[in-house]
């Protein structure tokens, strides 16, 4: 194993560490700032909340509370939410299932379409690809929000898909129910980023193509789907791995639209409710989450960057 | 054929066109109805937009009408139109360019009406302020930190610039989404209009600030050391003098870029956050507050109209990612974690 690479690992990993816990603690000093508690949304008699205050420990001062949660929060205990009376690192392990699934279905699916569809469109020049090309022009300018409301209304049309939401028992279903409910929210998530990857692939194609490697392949009599597929390809995917660093942090932005619209059970709707109901350690979770999900996207996404490097020709 | 050259020139244009027209709208737009946003006509609870015609009945060419609409049925909310009543569309009367007499028959609506019989038009264009104006403020906010930032860290250099860089690197490494939505929480859960639109000003141009700052950093890094501030330096002009007259200038073709991609992704943000409820609430309309209404319940299948929001909402994205000639979209990135 090289060292080099370790250290820069571990390096990044407690990196992220620190900056996991900083935005924990960032959303817990934003929401504890904000006006009203936890209590307050449940419109209790004065002595019940009161009393109430004083179980949940709302009553002690801030930084006495802080003090417990950090020293918790290192032990992986995240505290309890008080709108769910459940640990809050039970619900997240739910929830960011369900984010997780739906985010990385929708980045696989994107992948698979957007980069064929790019390097179709990259390497020729028809009516098809200019019809393409137009198509996801287009597509790159609608957001999530938008492409949820359209195949909800699409699939309220139909009936081809559930419109929106998750079956209640959990774990228990089968994966071919998981898939149905999954379809509409991935899809919507997806299609953008297909858009977007279509696009870069395009152009990235289209630059390597004019390499004196890959014309030099040409030269030597390789055929062009051969040169284009391997020796372009090759070469192109640099441009377009570097974007899915960024794309990581898109997805996670886009699902939280995603799952509000399409009433999908995931990480972004938790902290949603959390905030609107005032949940202290709700929130702070779900942002820690939140951020644990965004470095390791991009961590991935670096990783996968320098092993696509021909320098380092995937021996880093 | 078409070269590649001549496509993209013309795509620009439809870009530019397409942002002008989007502008006009949201200055001009509330002189298009004569109805006032949140006027309710609870006769016309969901009803359908109703389309300008230049031929009646008889197929004879007349000035241009509507036809006034029926309630047939006030529990489904079916409307159809009255062939026998025409109501000629008036040049500068009640207030607006276009309108009919209310007392012609039914009010004119020409993007239909909501839930709560409201001119989904004068919605629109008051919601078109709302929103861009939101983006276009925060846009202007983060541009200008950004430029702040960038500025004194690439002229200072050393511990000021290490320091503000890695400032800038933590909040781009933030989840865009939850830090916005935490930042929001920490007001009150109930604004007033003009409180909600400097808070979400604020917080959108606090999580954007760090991307124009990186770019603006290096541009004024590079231009330091070049002859033409050097000379500016040897005749005694001042470091401020210098930075603002002679390096930013440097920054302006990248702040440009910075800003197609900042607005998009401010104007999506608005409307996420009104969406879920946190940003512009009844009865004050923006593109986001406009959508969550549209969202209940079945309305979006059964009245299409009330997602015109999410289609000028498509529509700004489009003018900046034509204009910008967009190959690298601004739902990617920098911009793209701006929600």
């Amino acid at each position: 194993m090289h060292r080099g690479l370790l250290t820069y690992l571990l390096r990044r990993l407690l990196l992220a560490a620190v900056l996991v816990f900083a935005v924990a603690s960032a959303a817990l000093v934003l929401v504890e700032a904000a006006p009203g508690d936890a209590v307050d949304g449940f419109d209790l008699d004065p002595a019940v909340a009161a009393a109430e205050r004083h179980r949940l420990g709302l009553d002690r001062p801030f930084l006495v509370r802080y003090r417990d949660w950090v020293s918790r929060a290192v032990r992986l205990d995240l505290g309890e939410s008080v709108k769910y009376g459940r640990p809050v690192g039970q619900l997240i392990g739910e929830r960011a299932k369900k984010t997780a699934l739906l985010g990385s279905t929708a980045l696989l699916v994107a992948t698979l379409v957007g980069l064929p569809l790019g390097v179709f469109t990259g390497s020729r020049r028809n009516a098809a690809t200019a019809v393409a090309g137009a198509l996801s022009l287009i597509l790159v300018s609608v957001p999530p929000l938008v492409t949820s409301f359209v195949l909800l209304v699409l699939a309220a049309r139909t009936g081809w898909f559930p419109v929106g939401g998750f079956p209640a028992s959990g774990d228990a279903t089968s994966l071919a129910t998981t898939m149905t409910y999954l379809a509409l929210p991935a899809l919507a998530l997806a299609l953008p980023v297909a858009a977007t990857l279509e696009r870069l692939q395009s152009q990235a194609i289209r630059e390597a193509l004019e390499e004196p490697s890959v014309r030099a392949a040409l030269a030597r009599g390789c055929s062009v789907g051969r040169v284009t597929w391997r020796h372009a390809f090759r070469l192109s995917l640099k441009p377009v791995l570097a974007i899915y660093g960024v794309i990581v942090g898109g997805l996670l932005s886009g699902s939280f639209a995603v799952e509000i619209v399409t009433s999908w059970p995931g990480l972004g709707a938790l902290m949603y409710e959390g905030l609107v109901s005032r949940d202290l350690y709700l929130v702070a979770g779900c942002a820690a989450a939140g951020s644990i999900f965004l470095a390791l996207g991009i961590l991935l996404s670096d990783v996968a960057l320098a092993l696509a490097d021909p320098r380092t020709g995937g021996a880093a | 054929m078409i070269g590649r050259a001549s496509r993209e020139r013309s795509a620009r244009r439809a870009g530019v066109a397409l942002g002008l027209a989007l502008g006009t709208f949201a200055i001009a737009g509330p002189w298009l109805t004569s109805h006032r946003p949140a006027e309710q006509f609870p006769d016309s609870v969901y009803a359908p937009p109703m389309r300008p015609r230049v031929r009646d009945e008889s197929g004879r060419f007349r000035m241009p009408f509507v036809y006034a609409l029926r309630l047939e049925s006030r529990l489904e909310h079916r409307f159809v139109e009255d062939r026998g009543r025409i109501m000629p569309l008036r040049l500068f009367r009640n207030g607006a360019i276009l309108s009919v007499d209310p007392t012609d028959g039914s009010p004119w609506f020409p993007l239909g009406a909501d839930a709560l019989g409201r001119d989904q038009l004068a919605r629109l264009a008051w919601g078109t302020r709302l929103s861009l104006g939101v983006a276009l403020g925060a846009a202007l906010g983060a541009l200008v930190v950004g430029a702040i930032v960038g500025g004194l860290a690439g002229y200072a250099g050393g511990v000021i610039d290490e320091g503000l860089m890695r400032a800038a690197d933590v909040v781009i490494a933030l989840p865009a989404v939850y830090m916005v939505l935490a930042l929001r929480a920490a007001m009150p859960l109930v604004l007033t209009t003009s409180e909600v639109f400097w808070t979400m000003v604020v917080v959108l141009a606090a999580v954007g600030w760090p991307f124009p700052a990186r770019g603006v950093r290096a541009v004024v890094a590079a231009e330091r050391v070049r002859e033409y501030a050097e000379a500016a330096r040897a005749i005694g002009a001042s470091g401020t003098r210098i930075l603002l007259g002679h390096l930013l200038p440097a920054a302006r073709g990248f702040l440009v870029v910075q800003t197609t991609l900042l607005v998009p992704a401010f104007v999506l943000a608005e409307a996420t956050l009104s969406f879920v409820g946190l940003g512009f609430a009844e009865p004050i309309p923006s593109w986001g507050s406009m959508l969550r209404d549209a969202g209940r319940g079945r309305t979006p299948v059964d009245a299409p109209w009330l997602l015109a929001p999410a289609a000028a909402i498509v529509l700004s994205a489009l003018a900046v990612n034509l204009a910008a000639g967009a190959v690298v979209p601004s739902t990617a990135p920098p911009a793209g974690r701006g929600l």
